[in-house]
């Protein structure tokens, strides 16, 4: 087996051959992804080929990194910085994964050397095309060039010296391909071919059947194959020699096809001939690659296994004496990786970080087949393997197998197909793109384990943390509903100090509620707020029918419940017992005992139970966004520092003041004016005592602890965020119907037509009889929950409406005054609006990821830039 | 303000010496507002000239600087919903100075006797916040011949739990000269409010120095007012720097930014009160560094940079990381460090990043010892698992140093009530024997030795006052670079 992407043997066969040119032109292959090194003494004319055959970007000249660091493109001394630039920006092309060609003289192994080095490092096949072009040539084309007139005359023989010695060696130094062309006629000859690399099947597209490791279970492949709805074909003998699919799908083995099993023979003969008719793919495993050493004749040791497969092979080459040298072949015609379906797939046998997908070298092949290792031991001296998968962040899905684990499970986008069929576990096959898992059950323990498998999917364990990359410093997510969303630096790093320091525990943080824009400022005389401004908004942007939801005062608050403690350690991870969170919009929990949370929990799911709404919704978890009331029970330090002090403030300096001042009147002092603006400013300041007194009680315990559920956020496999409105509050009255302990409460609500002059009236009148009774206000949303304007963009998901004398809390105690209401207006929404729409983004892309069984760190991502953003500057009165 | 008089001396003086005609209302516009004095009263016996500043709320709040975008002032800059306009705080004193300047030099051209002579006067602060209360209310006056009243007033009476506000009704009474009475006021006032906002001039040393020239220098309480006076304003500054985008976070959560942005203590908490507990942990730590060899050392949760700077003084010590999850922890460290003077060979051994112990990062791994310095108990327990794996399992120091709170221990602090912890971010305090089990757990789960230490005077019944333990990666223990995570692979040859 080789990974054959070079020719095994390097092609060094001079492409043209000695004497006249030919006329014809002469094909060079080149891998498409390759770092092309060009050979040839100055004047030779390789800065003209790489014109000629390459987009300019994609070459490096030492002459212009000469000029790009001294001024000057032949001054010499600057030679070992120009060359630092030129590795530089050739090690960021080769990282990046784009062919690149150096264009400098590289007649000096060193040189060559370092350009070898370079191309093994980012895993990429170094390639040689060396120009041999007589010396008169180039000092004749030297001459004519003004800027290298001057040359001394030893320069080109020194360099035509050097370049004879190297030809010889160019393979050894390690170029897999070599390509020499002699003299002017056959450098004009020359033709380019890019060829693909052979791990390169993005072409196909399948669908596929992906197989975890067989290790000679033939019966169970066979019945693999058969749920899978395979037909398998057989020779006369009966023996299984190929299976093809009637939909055209396509098999793809990961690798240990042989060893431990009964039937390695079998297995092979099998899957030799899918793979040979074009209905299967097989990359090796590092069992094939330790059987095709053997049948070349290396010496290996017969463990592991191997013993059983020579002896079912002995069997074998009695009645076929040509197997043997044919499963040679075929491990021999393996390659160790395949990227398929346009790159979203990759299958290798260990698992393959992202920097190698599509890559080229023996690093790549054996992490393909045997993973990675700490370079540690265990307690029994066998190497420790790297837990590769965890810092696995690619687009790429990979499957592989290698790791036998009970069950196979997706982390980051990766999953191990090896279910231990040969130990007596199951033989699994995932359908792409369906990511649909089938398997079936071993027949009996074929071999004896060394260890049990272990519990969990290879590099993932429960408790292990998130990577801090994926959070921290300037980021850019990507929504679907939105496009990119940026983070700045300063925003993530106070949402990673709120996340590390206060925040739960990520697992059970699937989300953050996001800011919500008030509606355009009224200019109706007494009003900053007023519906009319909401309900015009939605109509003009295209929005009929919007719904009017009383806004509870109280603290935000999201909460996860689960049906059973067994449902959050299995869907969300959590092994403590608990049973879900109830958190704040920063992440913190609500109470710090958490009993207490359990038994708002407990109620929930009692109240769940009763609706019926755990069937309905066919889930075994809620995620709810809801109000937590009173707002004094987690607000109480803002209440009695910010609120409270203004009102107590305001009581103490009145009574005081007003009696002076009318002491001074009754003098007959000209304080008239004065003296009715502080009877003013005292009605206001207890106007707004009473105010924020509206929302504050004593509770105890849970006594006069209230949650109003507003919607259901997402259950097990589905985002509700699209579900309309007055669907959704009738699950929520129901939910709140069914509960008989008073925690949950409803919320009003009202349909409005905003094209309807009579229903935006009633809407109005709602509100304000609402405000008027000591409400907030409300929330007006769109009532299909998920709605996008004209323009394709997301409209405002709600916007809240507050009432008069609420306002007071946030705006200071005098701001309804006509004088200060004028200041008041020149408010600035946009910031406001646009901080919205882009928390609401990633809000949807969080729900989105976690409904798609996402990776935690891909979940965590949105929800962590939605903490961020929060603290992104906008005026905290909007 | 009252003062009384006789048919010689009549109380209406006051008027001259303020230079206020008792029979006007007058009005003078200050730059947050509109004062006005006025006389409630003006007779021989008694006189009362009374100051009421108007504060414009809106105007104030617009003022504010740091400007959020939407047109309006930053949460943290300015509190929009504001106890300025009722209170007696800076801006009054401000006010005081502008209104009665001639009367607070003790000038006055029409009666130049006047302001020298010692009178009964009577002082009404109907709303004076005090950071200290009534108590410091007269901690300050009385060394100056006050006879104080102090009331606090309660925040809500309708919810009577909520107790007292920082508001406290002011009645002093004394007989001294109007000069230094106005001169008490200024200063105390804002002294006494000790508020974070609206404080901008340069030269304030020396209108200390002015205004409390005669009785400042004598005051018991000097130290005190000095520092609330002067420290206001580097606060602001700071403050202004550092703390918009946790105080966002705070607001967004309907808690105060306190709650939040806690990871640098302002003041003296109920912390460990003998500084030598600091140093003695300090040395225990560098002692146990310096044992084990360690030339590259990681700071986990370096605060403001205690530990660097004592790592520093010993070159042993060639790679010093500090890393903090607080940026305002890093940025008083870097300000300590005065890392930006540093001789670059010296700067080139420290380096101070952002981290987190409940996140993993690769940036933390490969050093010789990393030390854990009073971190541990911040972590709220569930989140503790997280933060063990992210040292032990992903960083794995060579050596680590963890020390901790004795919760035994804390019956021998005086100062602190019986089951509170040391200090509010403390989200546990453990015994020793909970400390050990946890030390021995994640030893054995990690593939370390750990040993215990005492720090601090080992008393005999409750042990050390803080605990250490030293952990040092077993040379022959199982690697559990991936513990439990897969099967450890069975030789190469053979895995799978």
């Amino acid at each position: 087996m080789t990974d054959r992407t070079p020719a095994p043997a390097p092609a060094s066969t001079p492409t043209g051959t000695a004497g006249p040119a030919p006329a014809r032109t002469t094909a060079l292959a080149v891998p498409d992804l390759s770092l092309v090194v060009l050979v040839g003494t100055t004047g030779a004319g390789k800065s003209t080929f790489a014109r000629t055959h390459f987009a300019p970007t994609q070459v490096v000249s030492s002459d212009f990194c000469r000029g790009l660091v001294a001024d000057d493109e032949n001054d010499q001394s600057a030679s070992s910085d120009a060359f630092d630039v030129l590795h530089y920006i050739t090690g960021k092309r080769l990282a990046a994964g784009r062919l690149t060609v150096v264009d400098a003289t590289n007649v000096q192994t060193e040189a060559r050397r370092r350009l070898v080095r370079l191309a093994r490092e980012h895993d990429v096949l170094p390639v040689a095309i060396v120009l041999d072009v007589p010396e008169r040539v180039c000092a004749e084309r030297n001459a004519a060039r003004p800027d290298r007139a001057d040359m001394p005359a030893h320069v080109i023989p020194r360099q035509r010296r050097e370049l004879r010695r190297s030809l010889r060696s160019l393979e050894r130094e390690g170029f897999r391909k070599v390509h020499i062309l002699r003299g002017v006629e056959e450098v004009a000859a020359a033709r380019i071919e890019l060829e693909r690399r052979y791990n390169d099947l993005r072409h196909l597209t399948g669908p596929f059947d992906i197989v975890g490791d067989v290790h000679g279970c033939r019966a169970e492949l066979e019945a693999l194959l058969g749920r899978l709805g395979y037909a398998v074909e057989r020779d006369a003998a009966g023996r299984a020699v190929d299976a093809s699919h009637p939909e055209g799908r396509t098999a793809v083995f990961v690798g240990d096809l042989v060893d431990r099993g009964p039937d390695s023979p079998g297995v092979l003969r099998l899957v030799m001939g899918m793979v040979a008719a074009g209905h299967a793919l097989c990359v090796p495993g590092n069992h094939e690659n330790k059987l095709g050493r053997h049948l070349r004749g290396r010496n290996v040791r017969h463990t592991h296994g191997l013993a059983e497969t020579i002896e079912q092979l002995g069997k074998e080459t009695a009645a076929d004496p040509e197997f043997p040298a044919r499963v040679g072949e075929f491990i021999g015609s393996l390659v160790s990786h395949y990227v398929l379906d346009g790159g979203a797939l990759v299958v290798c046998h260990a698992g393959l970080p992202e920097k190698y997908h599509g890559r080229t070298s023996g690093r790549v092949r054996s992490h393909a087949l045997y993973g990675d290792t700490t370079g540690e031991t265990d307690e029994f001296g066998l190497p420790v393997r790297y837990p590769w998968a965890e810092d696995y962040r690619g687009r790429a899905a990979v499957v592989y197998g290698h790791t036998p684990t009970p069950r196979a499970t997706w982390l980051n986008n990766t999953i191990c197909l090896d279910t231990g069929c040969v130990f007596g576990g199951s033989l699994t096959a995932l359908r792409w793109p369906e990511r649909e898992l089938v398997d079936v059950p071993a027949e009996r323990v074929w071999y004896e384990p060394a260890r049990p498998l272990t519990a969990d999917a290879p590099g993932g364990h429960e408790g292990r943390p998130l990577a801090l990359a994926d959070v921290h410093g300037r980021r850019v997510v990507e929504t679907r509903h939105a496009g990119r969303v940026a983070v700045r630096e300063e925003n993530a790093a106070a949402a990673l100090e709120v996340m590390s320091r206060f925040a739960i525990d990520p697992r059970l943080l699937p989300y953050l509620p996001p800011t919500m824009a008030p509606c355009a400022t009224s200019r109706l005389e007494g009003y900053l707020e007023h519906p009319a401004e909401a309900f015009a908004e939605y109509r003009s942007a295209g929005v009929a029918e919007v719904v009017c939801e009383e806004k509870h005062m109280g603290s935000r608050a999201v909460a996860l419940v689960c049906r059973d403690a067994g449902t959050a350690a299995e869907r969300f991870g959590v092994t403590g017992g608990e049973t879900g969170a109830l958190h704040t919009r920063t992440g913190r929990p609500f109470f710090d005992d958490r009993a207490v949370t359990e038994e708002v929990l407990a109620r929930v799911r009692a109240a769940a139970d009763g609706a019926g709404l755990w069937e309905e919704l066919d889930t075994d978890w809620l995620l709810l966004d809801a109000e937590l009331l009173p707002w004094s029970l987690k607000s109480a330090g803002l209440l009695r520092r910010q609120y409270a002090a203004v009102g107590a403030a305001a009581g103490a300096v009145f009574p005081g003041a007003l009696a002076a001042l009318e002491a001074a009147a009754s003098r007959g002092s000209k304080v008239d004016g004065l003296l009715a603006r502080q009877r003013e400013r005292a009605a206001d300041a207890a106007a707004f005592a009473e105010a924020y007194g509206r929302y504050c009680r004593p509770v105890d315990g849970l006594d006069g602890v209230e949650l109003a559920p507003f919607q259901i956020l997402a259950v097990r496999g589905r985002s509700l965020a699209a579900v309309p409105h007055v669907d959704q509050l009738a699950w929520l009255d129901r939910l709140a119907g069914a509960d008989g302990t008073g925690l949950l409460r409803r919320t009003g609500r009202l349909v409005v037509d905003t094209g309807d002059e009579a229903s935006v009236a009633a809407g109005t009148d709602w509100w304000l009889e609402l405000t008027e009774a000591g409400g907030e206000g409300m929330v007006v949303k769109p009532l299909d929950a998920l709605v996008r304007g004209p323009d394709g963009r997301l409209v405002q998901p709600g916007v809240k409406c507050r009432g008069r004398e609420y306002l007071r809390i946030v705006y200071g105690p005098e701001y309804a005054r006509e004088e200060n209401l004028r200041r008041l207006r020149e408010r600035h929404l946009g910031h406001k609006r646009s901080l919205a729409l882009r928390e609401y983004a990633l809000g949807l892309e969080a729900l989105d990821r976690l409904a798609d069984g996402e990776p935690l760190w891909r979940v965590h991502e949105a929800v962590f830039a939605v903490l961020a953003l929060e603290s992104e500057p906008v005026d905290p009165r909007l | 303000m009252t003062t009384t008089g006789s048919a010689e001396r009549p109380a209406t003086d006051l008027g001259f010496l303020l230079h206020k005609h008792p029979d006007r209302a007058q009005e003078f516009s200050t730059s947050h507002g509109t004062a006005h004095v006025f006389y409630p009263e003006a007779g021989p016996e008694r006189c009362t000239a009374a100051l009421l500043l108007e504060v414009d709320p809106v105007a104030l709040v617009r003022r504010g600087r740091g400007k959020g975008r939407g047109g309006a002032p930053d949460s943290a800059l300015a509190q929009y919903v504001n106890d300025r306009p009722y209170v007696a705080s800076s801006l009054l004193a401000v006010a005081l100075g502008a209104v009665f300047s001639s009367a607070l030099k003790g000038q006055c051209r029409a009666r130049p006797e006047l302001p020298e002579r010692r009178r009964y006067l009577r002082i009404e602060v109907p709303a004076l916040p005090a950071r200290g209360g009534p108590e410091l209310v007269r901690r300050l006056f009385e060394p100056l011949g006050w006879t104080v009243g102090a009331q606090p007033v309660p925040l809500d009476t309708r919810f009577p739990e909520w107790g007292d506000s920082r508001c406290v009704s002011l009645v002093l009474e004394g007989e001294t000269r109007l000069a230094d009475a106005l001169r008490h006021l200024y200063v105390l006032l804002p002294v006494l409010d000790d508020a974070k906002h609206y404080w901008a001039a340069p030269d304030e040393v020396d209108k200390l120095l002015r205004a409390g020239e005669g009785w400042l220098e004598r005051h018991p309480e000097q130290e005190l007012i000095a520092d609330r006076y002067l420290a206001r304003r580097r606060r602001l500054t700071r403050e202004a720097l550092e703390r918009l985008e946790l105080a966002r976070l705070a607001e967004a959560d309907g808690s105060e930014p306190e709650e939040l942005d806690n990871a640098v203590d302002e003041g003296a908490d109920t912390d460990e009160r003998p500084a030598p507990l600091a140093v003695r942990r300090r040395e225990a730590i560098l002692a146990a560094l310096r044992e084990s060899g360690a030339a590259r050392v990681l700071d986990l949760g370096c605060g403001q940079g205690q530990l660097v700077q004592a790592l520093l003084k010993d070159t042993r010590f060639t790679e010093i990381a500090g890393v903090d999850v607080s940026m305002r922890a890093l940025h008083e460290a870097r300000r300590r460090l005065r890392l930006e003077r540093m001789p670059e060979r010296q700067a080139a051994r420290v380096t101070l990043t952002q981290g987190s112990l409940t996140y993993t990062d690769p940036r933390l791994s490969g050093y010789d010892a990393a030390v854990l310095s009073e971190v541990i108990e911040h972590i709220d327990p569930p989140r503790l698992p997280a933060a063990e794996y992210a040292v032990f399992g992903a960083a794995r120091p060579g050596t680590a140093v963890v020390t901790t709170p004795n919760a035994e221990y804390n019956v021998r602090w005086e100062t602190l009530p019986a089951g509170r912890v040391r200090h509010h971010d403390h989200r546990f305090e453990w015994t020793r024997e909970e400390f050990r089990t946890w030390a021995e757990g994640v030893a054995e789960r990690h593939g370390y030795t750990v040993e215990f230490r005492p720090v601090g005077e080992d008393d005999p019944d409750v042990g050390p006052p803080t605990q250490l333990a030293l952990f040092r990666l077993a040379a022959e223990a199982p690697a559990t670079g991936a513990p439990k995570a897969g099967a450890p692979a069975t030789a190469k040859e053979a895995a799978a």
